[in-house]
This record gives C-alpha cells, sequence and structure tokens, in this order.
C-alpha cells in the first residue's frame, strides 16, 4: 500500500479546507447552485435524487483494513448504515447531509482517504486490475504506475476544468481485468524483448452514450516519459476537445474526428516540447513508488496444501466456492479470494457497516490487513493461505460475502439506477434483483458457466451494459422505464461494444427475456462453451426469434420475412 | 476605479477589453492608458501598437499562443478571458505563454474568475486577476493560497514535488 507522508497528508488537508470554505460560502449564499455545482462534484458530492451522494475515492481499489473501518463508521454516523462500491474502484455514500461532508472529508483524512476528483469535468480515480502484484498471469505490477498517476493527476492546475470526465485505467497482466480498452486513456505495462519495462498507451475509449474501443496511439512508451506524455495527451485534449456540446466533449469524440493517427501526431508534436522537462521520472521517484508494494511476509509453502485439498474433496460447497470465488496467485500456497457483494437479493455492490467491519477483521486475519476493490463490485482478500481458506470460508459465509457466483449470471454490475440516481431512466436494482432470483439455484447456474451481465440505469452507463455479454440498458419510453438489451459486449483485450437486439420490455418482462435468453444458450451450447462463444458462433438471430417470438417487431429479418 | 489583483494585492486599475466588432472592425485604441486589444487586432496592427508599452494584448479561449509565438516575450501584458470558470483552455493557455514562449509581464485573467480557481490560475502562470464584481475580492485573494503544496511541475514552481521531496 502507498502510505502518505507530509506533503500528501498536507494536500489532503488543505482540501479538506478548501471544501469546508466552499460548503461554508455555498450555504451563506456567496456561491451560487450553478457556482457550487462545479465545486462540490470536483469532491464527489452529486445532488441526488433523496439527498446528496458523496463518491470516495479507493485509488487503483487498494484499502486497508483501518480504512475499511472509518468506512464503516461514516455510514454509521452519516448515513444509513450501509455503503454502495461502484465499478470504478469508488465507494458511494447514499444518504449524507450536505453539511456534514466537510466532516466526513476530514475523517476520511485521518485515514489517508479522499473524494478529490471523483466526479466533474476532471481526471478521475486511476483504476487497475483488482489482482495487482498477486495475479499468476502479471507481467508487470501495475500498482507503482498508478500512484505515480494518482499523484500527478491530483489537482493538476491545467486540467481541472477538462471539456469532460477523463478515466484512466492501467493493467498489468496478461488478461486485461481493468477494462482499459473502454477508458479515456487506457495503459498496459509490459516489458520489451530486453525485459525492460514500458508502456502502451489507448485512448478514446469509453462507454456512455457513444461506446467506443480505445485505439493504440503509442505502442511503446519508456518508463521515465509516462508523465510528459500523459501532460501531451491532456494538454491536447483540453484545448480541442468540443466544449460546445456536453454529449460530444468526451475525448474519443475528438480522436474520431481527427482520425487516432492525426490525433497521435499532434501529441507527438505537443509532447516534443515537454519530453525530458522537469516532469520527466527520476529513477528515484519510481524506485520510491515501487517500495511501498512489495511482496508481504509470506511464508515458504509447498502449494496444493493437503488440508485444503481435503476440504474441496470432502465438501462440494467448498469446492464451488473455491471453483468460483478463488483466483490462483503466483506465490505457491497462496490464493486472491474474491468476497461476493451479490448475495441473491441485496443490491450488488453493498455492503452493511457490519460486514464492512466484519471483513476488516477478516482482512486482518487472513490476508495481511489489506482488501481490494474489484470493477465488477466485489471485495477482494489478495494473499490468503491455502490451509486457511476453508476458515474463510466459513466466517464468510457467516456475513453473507460466499455466494459462489463470481463471473457467473447473478455476479451482476449494477449501478445504482433510479432508486438513487438523479440521472437514471430507469431503476436498475429491482431488475438485478429479479434475476438474481429467476436463476437463485446454484447448481443450474454453476453448470451456465461464465456469463458477464451488466446493467445501467441510463446511457451514463455507469454499470457498462456496453461490454457485458449481455447488457441490460434502462430507458425511457412515454414515462415509462423500459430496457433495451445488448448482445455480444465484452471486455479485456478482445474487448467488444454489445449490439441492441431489438425493442426493449417492461420491467416485469426482464426475468422471462433473460430466462429465454438462456435457454436459446442451452439448446445450442456445444460441451463446456461460454455463453460468449456460443454466442459467436450461432450469432443474435436465435436470440432475437426467441425473445420476441410473438412479437413481429424484433424478431430476426429473415424469419419475419419468411 | 476598478480593483485587482495584482501579485497578491489589491490595486486599482482600469483597463479596458477592446473586442473586435462583429463586423470585424477592429475597434480606436485610446492615445494613453493600459488596454488589451484582442490577438487578431494586435497581429494586424503590431507596427503602431508594440511602440507603446502600455498595450496589452488578450486571448479569447480558442485563441493559440503559438500565433503570437517567441513575441510574447517583448510584451508587457497579456489577459486571458474565461467566459465562464469551467472552460479550462486558458489554463493551457498561461502555461504556454510562460514556458514555451518566454512571456514574463503581467499575466491577467479577467471574466468569470473568483476564490476558486484563483490557486489553478497561478500555478498556470497568472499573476492579476479581475475578480467578478459580484464576488468578495478581499476573500478571494485568499484563494491564491488555498493549495502551498503541489505534485506537479507548474509555473512558479517548475519541480514537481518528486524532485524535492
Amino acid at each position: 500500500m502507498y502510505i502518505y507522508d507530509e506533503y500528501d497528508q498536507k494536500i489532503v488537508d488543505q482540501r479538506v479546507a478548501q471544501y469546508r470554505d466552499q460548503t461554508r460560502r455555498y450555504l451563506a449564499g456567496e456561491l451560487t447552485d450553478d457556482e457550487f455545482r462545479p465545486l462540490r462534484l470536483q469532491n464527489g458530492l452529486y445532488i441526488q435524487r433523496h439527498a446528496p451522494m458523496l463518491r470516495v475515492a479507493i485509488p487503483y481499489g487498494n484499502l486497508t483494513s483501518r480504512q475499511v473501518r472509518k468506512l464503516a463508521e461514516l455510514a454509521a454516523k452519516y448515513d444509513k448504515g450501509y455503503v454502495h462500491f461502484t465499478t470504478r474502484q469508488n465507494v458511494q455514500y447514499n444518504w449524507p447531509a450536505l453539511e456534514n461532508v466537510p466532516e466526513m472529508l476530514a475523517e476520511l483524512a485521518s485515514v489517508q482517504m479522499h473524494a478529490i476528483q471523483t466526479s466533474g469535468n476532471c481526471i478521475r480515480n486511476t483504476t487497475s486490475d483488482q489482482f495487482a502484484g498477486v495475479a499468476y498471469d502479471e507481467i508487470v505490477d501495475p500498482r507503482p504506475w498508478c500512484e505515480i498517476i494518482r499523484q500527478w493527476s491530483t489537482f493538476h492546475p491545467e486540467f481541472a476544468h477538462l471539456p469532460r470526465k477523463f478515466k484512466i485505467a492501467v493493467n498489468g497482466a496478461k488478461e486485461d481485468r481493468a477494462a482499459i480498452m473502454v477508458h479515456d486513456i487506457g495503459i498496459t505495462v509490459k516489458l520489451n524483448a530486453a525485459g525492460q519495462v514500458g508502456f502502451e498507451i489507448y485512448v478514446g475509449g469509453g462507454l456512455g452514450r457513444t461506446p467506443m474501443i480505445g485505439d493504440l496511439i503509442k505502442p511503446w512508451l519508456e518508463p521515465e516519459h509516462l508523465l510528459t506524455y500523459l501532460d501531451a495527451v491532456l494538454r491536447v485534449y483540453n484545448r480541442y476537445g468540443r466544449r460546445d456540446n456536453k454529449y460530444k466533449a468526451r475525448i474519443k469524440i475528438l480522436v474520431k474526428a481527427m482520425t487516432p493517427e492525426a490525433f497521435a501526431a499532434k501529441v507527438e508534436q505537443e509532447w516534443a516540447h515537454l519530453k525530458s522537462g522537469p516532469q520527466t521520472l527520476t529513477d528515484e521517484e519510481i524506485a520510491r513508488n515501487h517500495r511501498f508494494f512489495t511482496a508481504p511476509a509470506y511464508e515458504t509453502l509447498q502449494g496444493d496444501d493437503p488440508s485444503f485439498l481435503a476440504a474441496i474433496e470432502a465438501s462440494p460447497a467448498f469446492s464451488r466456492w473455491v471453483d468460483r470465488n478463488v483466483f490462483a496467485h503466483k506465490v505457491p500456497g497462496y490464493a486472491a479470494v474474491t468476497l461476493s457483494l451479490k448475495k441473491h437479493g441485496v443490491p450488488p455492490g453493498d455492503a452493511t457497516v457490519e460486514q464492512l467491519e466484519a471483513v476488516a477483521e477478516l482482512a486482518d486475519r487472513f490476508s495481511f490487513g489489506e482488501l481490494r476493490v474489484s470493477h465488477g463490485q466485489n471485495l477482494i482478500l489478495a494473499d490468503v493461505k491455502e490451509s486457511e481458506l476453508f476458515a474463510l470460508w466459513e466466517e464468510a459465509k457467516r456475513i453473507g460475502f460466499a455466494t459462489p457466483n463470481i463471473g457467473l449470471l447473478t455476479d451482476l454490475i449494477c449501478c445504482p439506477g433510479g432508486d438513487f440516481c438523479s440521472l437514471a431512466n430507469a431503476k436498475s436494482i429491482p431488475v438485478a434483483k429479479a434475476i438474481q432470483e429467476r436463476f437463485d439455484e446454484l447448481d443450474y447456474l454453476f453448470d451456465l458457466g461464465e456469463i458477464d451481465v451488466n446493467i445501467s440505469g441510463c446511457i451514463n452507463a455507469c454499470g457498462h451494459h456496453h461490454i457485458g455479454n449481455i447488457g441490460i440498458l434502462g430507458v425511457d419510453k412515454n414515462n415509462a422505464e423500459f430496457y433495451q438489451i445488448t448482445l455480444g459486449g465484452r471486455q479485456g483485450a478482445d474487448a467488444q461494444i454489445g449490439k441492441v437486439i431489438g425493442p426493449s420490455f417492461a420491467q416485469e418482462e426482464m426475468a422471462d427475456v433473460m430466462s429465454k435468453i438462456i435457454q436459446v444458450f442451452v439448446e445450442n451450447r456445444e460441451a463446456d462453451e461460454r455463453f460468449i462463444d456460443t454466442f459467436d458462433r450461432i450469432g443474435a438471430d436465435p436470440f432475437k426469434n426467441k425473445v420476441y417470438e410473438g412479437k413481429p417487431a424484433g424478431k430476426a429479418k429473415k424469419e419475419v420475412e419468411a | 476605479m476598478s480593483r485587482i489583483i495584482v501579485d497578491k494585492a489589491i490595486v486599482e486599475c482600469d483597463a479596458p477589453i477592446l473586442r473586435v466588432g462583429e463586423d470585424g472592425s477592429f475597434p480606436a485604441v485610446p492615445a494613453s492608458g493600459l488596454v488589451f486589444v484582442s490577438l487578431p487586432q494586435y497581429l494586424a496592427q503590431k507596427a503602431e501598437l508594440t511602440a507603446r508599452g502600455d498595450v496589452g494584448v488578450w486571448f479569447a479561449p480558442a485563441d493559440e499562443p503559438e500565433v503570437l509565438g517567441d513575441e510574447a516575450a517583448g510584451l508587457a501584458y497579456i489577459a486571458v478571458e474565461f467566459p465562464a470558470f469551467t472552460d479550462g483552455r486558458g489554463f493551457s493557455i498561461g502555461r504556454l505563454l510562460r514556458e514555451r514562449y518566454g512571456f514574463t509581464g503581467q499575466l491577467r485573467a479577467f471574466g468569470d474568475v473568483f476564490k476558486d480557481t484563483l490557486n489553478y490560475l497561478a500555478r498556470c502562470g497568472f499573476n492579476a486577476f479581475v475578480v467578478r464584481a459580484d464576488k468578495d475580492i478581499e476573500d478571494a485573494v485568499k484563494g491564491i493560497d488555498d493549495f502551498t503544496e503541489f505534485y506537479q511541475s507548474a509555473v512558479g514552481q517548475p519541480q514537481p514535488l518528486f524532485r524535492r521531496r
């Protein structure tokens, strides 16, 4: 974990003081609503349907047990006893009072946390692989680079008022678990043939109204030039990104309008001035950041712990949990465990005060006092001994965090939706709940295998519906809540945007629609094929024909014509 | 007299901003006193304008410092308009003028300027602020020092924190 020194602490403390003054002036009528809005947003405070919503950053998903206890304390003291983990490794309070926010920030600052730039038209929280540093398929640990980017992006004076929000994600593993291709800037940390670290830079990915996959504009960037290059990209965007229409203001629109080649050339031209300037990283700074992300005191273990293997034999339920929720670790005898925040019937990503306190205990007992948050809205204990997995499973069951559904259909990614969010067209939580209830039978769920289902309550796509194998988007149709289905989306290195299959459905139809989609999959599935592989093989038409049976409007063309 | 902030002090200053007419015509420049002409007017009339030391150039957000280039170093005053405080293009203009084109004169922010952007503006090279008339200028000046420690390289402190910590 990165630990603040007096400089980091001073910056966060000065932010608390600044925000306290801004809140005071707003409440005193010295700042208008229009003036206060961008200022509070840059501090993660939205005014929502029922109350303000405060979004707190969890930089690249890393937390200590002490920080989790503080999150729990704030939820009890200033909120309704629970928090919501988001798809961007942030955590949200849904019910704070506006006048209490400065005090909440002061408390967060006391455990080296903040809400800086968690919203607004600025550089947001940098996100990464939840298994960074421990993944068996990792090439380079992205965390030191994430921290370097976090510091560079925090109160960057030139990029505080960009045309639109700006999101950066970093991946250093073979599999991309950080969805870098759908970020404004996606960075892959890699090694060249000589074993030296460098970066691939993608720009212009994003979801929202106009989903796009990022374009590679820099196939190899030496590490010392990371920040000057990012400065160049951001400067080109800050100067030339559209500001006349907020729906066309993301960098992806600029990149597309200029063409990726011309955009890359413009960046190179700007970078020529900045390259090797003062912002060039020093060896010492690179080393300093790496010192915070060294391996914890692992024991030397053989792996294939006998008690662990025996427990798998003895308990089918434990075995199933291990299959779904335990991830291979690079150190023998250790595993990374995903605690599912997708218990059926509970809003995806929510955790209560009691659960947070209990999970902090688990982190202390089983995983060196640290936790991770995934963009899949689950919590991770990254360094658990195999010999302790059974004990951890028992404890996780007790607090409702042991649903063995990671990667399965009910491990839904879901935004807060119309129950809370004032932007939403439709509720997302009741749809998630209906799907979880419909597919509540664990054996069946397990047999279905990996299916990413993503639900967004509106086109802002906080639930990343475009990259779900099955994406669900809330839409407004004559003031009623309807849901549009996309199929074929996927994240990772071969990220693709899903395609809409046809007219939308009413909320009460959604569980049946899901059943029909799954039925088509099961009927056409070969061996243990994943949903997405079956979909790629048979295409969208069989799905369309099934879900729109008796509804000519949405059926595949050839069937309608026939 | 209007009051503005210069180098963290509140001083009196009236300096008109001359805008290009709707028909594209350039307004007459007063014979004396500090005045800001638009970048297009400056480029068209610089022979006569540069002769006097009290003509400044003002930039709209879409104006490009590259057009002025190293000539910026010879000017005593440049101003940048912020039609809305959320339009951050002027931040880049400030840094480019200071860091790339050697401008060392007074760099003035005007328009939607108040306490909450002064710290960022100062770090982008601005040292003069025409605070909006309906805002408390005495309170606004304190905003310059909302933060006293910074991670990044910027005007005034070109060394990023990692080269100093």
